[in-house]
């Protein structure tokens, strides 16, 4: 190693460090072990993201606030009948219980070029934050294109694929599932969108689009509602979703206004 | 095929075939119970291990869980199957026999390694169904697999780390200051391994260089690693990429391998090459495992999640790694749903690893919707440490801000090696003697910039 000039104590080095990436680095050490106030800021870290994993999801606030704005809306609920049964049984929260599958029926519903569902998935902070922000933004202009849409949907104790079921009950040609991410401990409400084309229960992961990382620090909402119009209007032009539909949507102009 | 029954108490119990009874036996799991193949009763579950206890392990041999003609991995554990090495195990059954031999004063580290290629992964997921915790921390602890590249693991005494600089964007950066940090905090023994947030060759190729400069500017008798798809790797071996270690995830039937991209042909490819740039030892492969992925690929045969995790390991043998880890915890709760079944899983994955006769080391992990946190890591590291793991993980502050879960630190590894009084692999170990890090496995207080740090600052961090 080359000698260079004695430095003291390198706190400055390590900053520079450290203002290099978000990883824990540089944390310091009683001894070799981790020093409190990093252990304390793990924990709340930890603790803010199981919050958001078992957060009751407040689904007649969102459904209330959709009414005001004139939005029709219905609520309806998986076969997993709690969060522990939730997180052990991903089939439960493919499918609709009877009640909700009666009351989609009951709608009666004419086919629709696209259904938004707000659902909560893993995260109920990410759904109740920013899930009607990007509808709002996305109908607005759908409704200028002359697009038909389905009753906004709200779904508690979802899956992606719960959204094949609605979308065939509500007669969609799309149905956009805008669902809470697993939370990590940087970010606990960070919102999915799952688009799917020709919506029927049996559907793949691989015949679905994915918008993710909407959350402020992440995708805006002006971002994501342009990027879910693109994948909108490509599916339905060409007839599909998946791994043959390409998220170009950064070379196009933007579909929608900047965040209000 | 024969039906397996017994009687427990009044009620005679009966299991359709193999399968249906390792299911049956193993601990209640959630994957297991999702696959709808789970014992259906505490009580069901015991009377299924009584039965199992009774099973020769020639009929293991003989009743492959999936067809020979239909799976490459089974014509891989069949065909490589060691009939002189199996000799004295040959007329015992799974519990009578097998278990108390493994347990015995008698079987020692050299016997363990000899009977190795004669005990399938079957036999290893039989008999640790009827192991509790202990016996498979016990036997595991007298298991000693080393493997050497341009270090050498798992010897007596040791335990190495691997440095995870993961970066969102793989910022180069961003990723030398993760790995400046985790060397001066004693960690990259086992291999500095980084997963790349896109797969692309070009991607793949920077990393490689970056590490191997990283690598070769400070003298670190380590290896690097870039946890790319297999075929990325190879292409970039093709492009003249130094190449340390060749990575690949896989599972122990050939339908999910193929739902990975993968075949045992195109790893043996994929080891010509890397071996053939001559770089270090012959051990030029890493492989990580996981309980719950041929479910979670809807491929499950009717097998429970272990057997499925060892017959991986079957593959792994069949190509001399360096490295092999489950990363335990990190498929969720629907295949482990807490922090009990996390830690059984992580104890049954590195005994029957080390039962084949694999350098095993463990991720010790969860993600923030499973029911267990920091302390239970600590629980299983602790157990995993005893048990004799030849490696961790060294993720900076157990947050991987990458692949979004917790895993183990720096500062756990400190811990471990400082309890169980382990050291890093020797020629490491020498290393940070000599770069004034660590002396007598402690960490040294730093009196001034320490030469990687001001590197790191010379280079433009």
């Amino acid at each position: 190693m080359d000698d260079a000039p004695d430095t003291p104590i390198p706190g400055a080095a390590w900053l520079a460090l450290k203002a290099r990436t978000a990883a824990r680095i540089a944390l310091g050490r009683s001894g070799g072990s981790l020093p409190t106030r990093p252990l304390l800021d793990f924990q709340l870290a930890h603790a803010r993201a199981r919050d958001a994993v078992h957060a009751p999801f407040d689904s007649g606030s969102l459904a209330l606030q959709a009414a005001q704005s004139d939005v029709p809306v219905t609520c309806v609920q998986s076969r997993a009948t709690d969060r522990t049964t939730y997180l052990q049984r991903p089939d439960l929260g493919r499918r609709l219980d009877s009640p909700s599958r009666e009351r989609l029926a009951a709608l009666h519903a004419q086919p629709a070029d696209v259904a938004f569902v707000i659902a909560d998935g893993l995260s109920t902070r990410a759904a109740e934050r920013h899930a009607l922000p990007v509808v709002a933004l996305a109908s607005t202009v759908l409704a200028s294109w002359g697009w038909t849409m389905a009753p906004l949907i709200i779904a508690t104790q979802s899956r992606v694929a719960l959204g094949d079921e609605i979308g065939a009950l509500l007669n969609a040609g799309l149905v956009a599932m805008l669902i809470g991410e697993r939370p990590g401990l940087s970010a606990d409400d960070s919102l999915g969108i799952y688009l799917t084309h020709a919506p029927s229960i049996g559907r793949t992961d691989t015949e679905r689009n994915c918008i993710s990382n909407i959350r402020p620090g992440g995708l805006t909402y002006a971002e994501a509602a342009h990027k879910l119009l693109y994948l909108l209007r490509e599916a339905r032009a060409g007839g599909l979703t998946g791994v043959a539909l390409k998220d170009d949507s950064d070379r196009v102009m933007r579909l929608v206004g900047p965040d209000a | 095929m024969a039906s397996y029954q017994c009687l427990v108490g009044r009620r005679r119990h009966e299991f359709g075939d193999l399968r249906t009874l390792l299911a049956k036996a193993s601990p209640r799991r959630s994957g297991d119970q999702l696959a709808g193949i789970a014992a259906q009763s505490d009580e069901e579950r015991v009377a299924a291990r009584c039965c199992l206890a009774d099973v020769p392990l020639q009929t293991l041999l003989e009743q492959p869980l999936v067809p020979y003609e239909d799976d490459e991995v089974t014509r891989l554990i069949v065909d490589s199957h060691d009939q002189f090495a199996f000799a004295p195990l040959r007329g015992l059954t799974v519990g009578g026999g097998f278990r108390e031999w493994l347990l015995s004063y008698d079987t020692d580290v050299r016997q363990l390694a000899q009977a190795a290629r004669g005990i399938t992964p079957e036999m290893a997921a039989a008999v640790a169904k009827l192991m509790r915790n202990q016996d498979l921390i016990l036997v595991a602890r007298k298991c000693q697999v080393v493997s050497r590249f341009r270090n050498t693991l798992g010897l007596p005494g040791r335990l190495a780390i691997r440095l995870l600089p993961n970066h969102p964007t793989d910022d180069p950066q961003g990723i030398a200051a993760t790995i400046v940090d985790g060397l001066l905090m004693g960690a990259g023994d086992a291999v500095i391994g980084i997963n790349p947030a896109t797969d692309s060759v070009d991607r793949v190729i920077d990393l490689v260089r970056m590490l191997d400069e990283v690598r070769t500017r400070f003298e670190i008798p380590t290896q690097s690693c870039v946890l790319a798809h297999v075929t990325s790797t190879l292409q970039a071996i093709e492009r003249g990429a130094p190449v340390d270690l060749v990575f690949q995830s896989i599972d122990g039937t050939e339908v999910v391998n193929r739902s990975f991209g993968v075949s045992i042909k195109l790893l043996e490819e994929a080891q010509d090459a890397a071996r053939s740039l001559k770089r270090g030892g012959d051990q030029v492969m890493y492989f990580e495992t996981g309980q719950g992925s041929a479910l979670s690929a809807n491929v499950h045969h009717g097998i429970d999640q272990q057997p499925c995790e060892a017959r991986a390991y079957a593959v792994a043998r069949h190509l001399d790694p360096f490295l092999v880890n489950t990363v335990v915890g990190f498929i969720g709760p629907e295949y482990l749903y807490d922090s009990k079944q996390i830690i059984r899983a992580g104890l049954e994955d590195h005994f029957c690893g080390k039962l084949l006769g694999l350098p095993m080391g463990c991720d010790v992990c969860y993600t923030n919707h499973a029911e267990a946190d920091q302390d239970d890591m600590d629980t299983l590291m602790t157990l995993l440490g005893v048990a004799g793991c030849n490696y961790f993980m060294g993720v900076p502050g157990a947050d991987d801000i990458m692949l979004n879960y917790q895993s183990t630190s720096f500062h756990d590894a400190l811990y471990i090696r400082q309890v169980l009084g382990l050291r890093p692999a020797p020629e490491f170990e020498a290393w940070l003697e000599r770069m004034g890090i660590a002396r007598d496995n402690r960490l040294r207080e730093p009196e001034r910039l320490h030469p990687l740090l001001r590197g790191y600052l010379l280079a433009g961090g």
